[in-house]
This record gives C-alpha cells, sequence and structure tokens, in this order.
C-alpha cells in the first residue's frame, strides 16, 4: 500500500479546486455542489464549506445516488449488491452551475449516471466535474473539469479515498 | 466505479416476494430502506428512473382492484418498466383457461415480473413453481398482502422513527383480512406490539397461536395505542351473519369522533381503503388531523418500486451464478 496523499495534501489539494471553481464562475450565477454517495457526499460539504467562504454566501450542497443509473445495474454483481440509497437534493438546480464531485474519476462510468440522474432534477446551466483523484483509464468520453492529484496507477490497482468521516482517518492510498 | 463502501454486505436474494411471514426483520428493514431512497422519484421534475428499462412487468388480477392495480402499474412505469394489464374479465380466464395456462402464455410473452392477486390463498407461491419470472404476490385470499403490510410499517416508520415498542391495534374483519396477516407479520417482526380487535365471529381460528393480543373491545384498547389500523369491512366476503346489524357494528367497532377524544393526541389513524365512511370510521377522522391514509397511498408507490426493483436485482444475480 502506498500513500499518494496525506491529511493536509486531501486539505490543501480541495481548497486549490475551490479557487480554480470561485475564479472560473462568472459574477451573477448561482453554483451548487452536488457529491456522489459516498466518499464525493463528503468532500462535496467540505467543498459547499470553502466556497461559501470565499464567495461569502451559502452555497447549497446536495448528495446524490446514482445506483439506478449504473449501466451494469442487471448484469452479474458477484457479492456486490448494488444498494439504493436516498437522494437529497434541496434546492433547484435548474439555471445553476452544478459543481458534481466524486472522489476517483477513473472508467467515467459513474460521471456519466452522474449527469443521467442529475437532468431528470431540472436543466441546470452547466454541470462541471471536480474530483479528488484523476486516474488514467477512462472507457467513456468524460473528463474532469477540476482535478485535484492526477495519477497513472494501473487500471489493476485499486485506489482508495480514505476520510476522517466514514473511515476515521484521511489519505489517498494504492493499493 | 467509485470506490466500494463498507456497508451493503447485506444481500437481497428473493427473487419473489410471496409473503412477509417467511421475511426476516433484516428483510423487511432492507425493503423499507431501498424505499426510502424511492421516493424522492415522485417528487422531482422527471418522476422516472431507468432501473427496470426494457422489463417486461404483468399486472394479473384474478380480483378487483383499483388502488393496488395501479399503485403497480405506476411503480413500474416510474422505473421503466413496460406494463401488460391482465384482469379476470377480458381475459380467456373466462374462457376457463387455468392459472398455469394463463402464466405460462404469459411467459411466451417474455415476461419479466408477474404481479398477482388471486382468489386462492396459496396461488402466487403456486406460480412461482412454475415459471421463471418475479412474482410479486399482490393479495392471495385470505393468506397474504405483503405489499400493504410494507407501506403500512414504512409509513409508521416515517412518522414514529422505528416500531419497537409501540403497540397498534388492527381492527374490524380479521378473519377475512389478508392485510391484517401481513400486517401482523410486519410490525411484530419489527418489535411492535400488535392487538386484533373485532367481534370474536370475525376472528381467525387458531388466533391463540399467532404472536399478538386479542380484544373483544374497541374501548378497552383506544387510549392504548400508538397506531390504530382500521380494516374495511368486506360485504363481499362475509357469509351467515357474523354480526347482528350494520349499526351495531359501527357502534361498538367504529371509529367515532367521541372514541378518537380519547385516544393518544399523536395516535396515526390508518385503513387499507377504501373505507365504507360512516361505518368501520366517522368522515370527519377519516380526513381528520391523526388520518395518515392518503400518506399510506402516496407510500404504497416507493414500497413497490423497491419490491419491483429488488426481486429482479435477485433474478439477474440469479443469472449470474447459471
Amino acid at each position: 500500500m502506498k500513500e499518494l496523499l496525506n491529511a493536509k495534501q486531501i486539505g490543501q489539494t480541495l481548497k486549490k479546486l475551490a479557487t480554480d471553481i470561485v475564479s472560473d464562475t462568472p459574477d451573477g450565477v448561482e453554483i451548487a455542489v452536488i457529491g456522489i454517495r459516498s466518499r464525493g457526499e463528503i468532500l462535496a460539504q467540505r467543498l459547499a464549506g470553502i466556497l461559501s467562504e470565499k464567495i461569502g454566501g451559502d452555497v447549497p450542497c446536495g448528495t446524490l445516488d446514482i445506483t439506478l443509473y449504473r449501466d451494469d445495474l442487471n448484469s452479474p454483481q458477484g457479492n456486490q449488491q448494488p444498494k439504493v440509497r436516498t437522494t437529497e437534493i434541496g434546492f433547484d438546480i435548474d439555471n445553476k452551475i452544478i459543481i458534481l464531485v466524486d472522489d476517483v474519476l477513473h472508467t467515467g462510468r459513474s460521471a456519466r449516471a452522474a449527469m443521467d440522474a442529475l437532468i431528470d432534477f431540472g436543466r441546470p446551466k452547466a454541470i462541471r466535474l471536480a474530483v479528488l483523484v484523476d486516474r488514467v483509464g477512462r472507457e467513456y468520453p468524460i473528463q474532469a473539469d477540476y482535478a485535484g492529484y492526477k495519477t497513472k496507477e494501473k487500471p489493476d490497482k485499486l485506489v482508495h479515498v480514505l476520510l476522517k468521516e466514514s473511515d476515521d482517518k484521511e489519505q489517498v492510498v494504492v493499493e | 466505479m467509485a470506490v466500494k463502501g463498507k456497508t451493503g454486505q447485506f444481500k437481497w436474494e428473493r427473487k419473489h416476494l410471496l409473503g412477509l411471514r417467511e421475511l426476516s426483520a433484516k428483510e423487511i428493514t432492507y425493503i423499507l430502506d431501498t424505499a426510502a431512497g424511492f421516493e424522492q422519484i415522485s417528487s422531482r421534475a422527471v418522476k422516472k428512473a431507468p432501473p427496470l428499462r426494457g422489463k417486461l412487468v404483468v399486472n394479473l388480477f384474478f380480483e378487483d382492484s383499483t388502488r393496488t392495480r395501479n399503485s403497480f402499474a405506476l411503480a413500474a412505469g416510474r422505473l421503466s418498466a413496460d406494463v401488460v394489464e391482465f384482469t379476470k374479465k377480458d381475459s380467456s380466464v373466462s374462457k376457463g383457461e387455468t392459472l398455469l395456462d394463463t402464466a405460462r402464455n404469459l411467459e411466451a410473452m417474455g415476461i419479466d415480473i408477474v404481479v398477482i392477486r388471486h382468489g386462492a390463498g396459496g396461488a402466487p407461491k403456486l406460480l412461482s413453481k412454475y415459471i421463471s419470472a418475479c412474482v410479486v404476490n399482490a393479495g392471495d385470499g385470505y393468506c397474504e398482502h405483503p405489499t400493504q403490510g410494507l407501506l403500512d410499517v414504512f409509513t409508521i416508520r416515517k412518522l414514529k422513527g422505528s416500531l419497537k415498542g409501540l403497540k397498534i391495534a388492527i381492527v374490524g374483519d380479521i378473519a377475512h383480512s389478508r392485510v391484517a396477516r401481513s400486517d401482523m407479520w410486519a410490525m411484530t417482526k419489527l418489535g411492535a406490539e400488535v392487538i386484533l380487535v373485532g367481534p370474536p365471529t370475525l376472528m381467525p381460528s387458531q388466533v391463540d397461536k399467532l404472536p399478538v393480543k386479542i380484544s373483544y373491545s374497541l374501548d378497552e384498547v383506544i387510549e392504548k395505542v400508538d397506531v390504530i389500523n382500521m380494516l374495511r369491512i368486506q360485504f363481499e366476503r362475509l357469509g351467515g351473519n357474523p354480526f347482528p346489524s350494520v349499526r351495531e357494528y359501527s357502534h361498538r367497532f367504529g371509529l367515532t369522533v367521541d372514541r378518537m377524544k380519547r385516544a393518544k393526541s399523536d395516535i396515526l389513524v390508518m385503513h387499507p381503503g377504501p373505507i365504507n365512511r360512516g361505518l368501520e370510521m366517522e368522515s370527519e377522522v377519516a380526513d381528520g388531523r391523526n388520518s395518515v391514509i392518503l400518506q399510506q397511498v402516496t407510500n404504497g408507490v416507493a414500497v413497490r418500486m423497491a419490491v419491483l426493483f429488488l426481486v429482479n436485482q435477485a433474478a439477474a444475480q440469479k443469472v449470474s451464478k447459471a
């Protein structure tokens, strides 16, 4: 197991993402953050907090469960059975710039599912993808607008983002 | 895909939902948790999600039903399945076709899930042995109506937080009620205490072997219970003279405004519908602030979505094992 990012670097990476998002957002356009369950949810909450401070206003934050939109839902799953969880988006997404947050971007399949799920909630002005870790190995034509840490780990490796809210420790590792 | 979480170790493995009696508390809770994830679909801009896209659901109803049949059709539609309606009146069942022949014919059309209501107890189970599609029981004889039981406990859990320790009265024609049976199994498994209330003539035989208490007086229990589920008097099923008159029944077992004054202020008033207003329940109570009857209907769609989704998931897993 190799460490890619430690706790401090995770914090710095999120701040960098927030800075880039703010500098890209035109005046007068509302932004909102939506995280993909489950690690994306935690990162989205942190990012929304940093963004709110930078902008000096409240940035709404929601959580998206993409299970129903997965493209492998009816394929054999082995011992992993997809579990449906709640989606909590307590605001109107119409005409907002939605920052879609996930922990790792790899094949692009989660991001595809998330975009399909999102547009069933309305018509955002734009969807931007922000990820903590950007891996090579895309299977769908999807790229991140805001990529924190880029890595070229081989497809057979597993990249884990561990966060204190869900895992009691804070690091990004590869095994 | 993102990193897999630690959760989700529990695996749903039933491709049929035949009754709640055979389910564990864990399985029931899993259905309710799944249903919670489906609730938001009915309130957003596009009231549809794709998990059953390309799947065919048949509503096979040998008995009249409006609410349950529509609720299943809506649930299937919101999951993007195609639905074929098949009712007794306009089918070849009225020409003498047997249940199994009907089912085999439907199967030849390539169905994935059969939702069946039948007057004979055990019909869904029989069907599940002969066809490869998933079978969901929408009411069989006096046995079970599992999705009604699930939507009832879902509604209670949502409003009370948990069923543990709650006292729940089920009032009326227990003997002819599959709703009472499914409710009883689900509620007791989730930790509630169930009291069956009704005249002795409308209690099932061997009621003493069930995990419930019995009372023949609504006045005795009305003050104690957290939830009261009023069953419909099913005139179409009543033979003989189970009670002297409708008026007397209503007097002794009806949920009146007067009785409600003695109930807990946060009591939940439930009814599986359709209501005989003025008989088992006065209109003021049915439309009153404790009534959750319409929430039951709303929750029914989410619960049925969860059931259709889960049986289909179990079927997808089976394919992987073959």
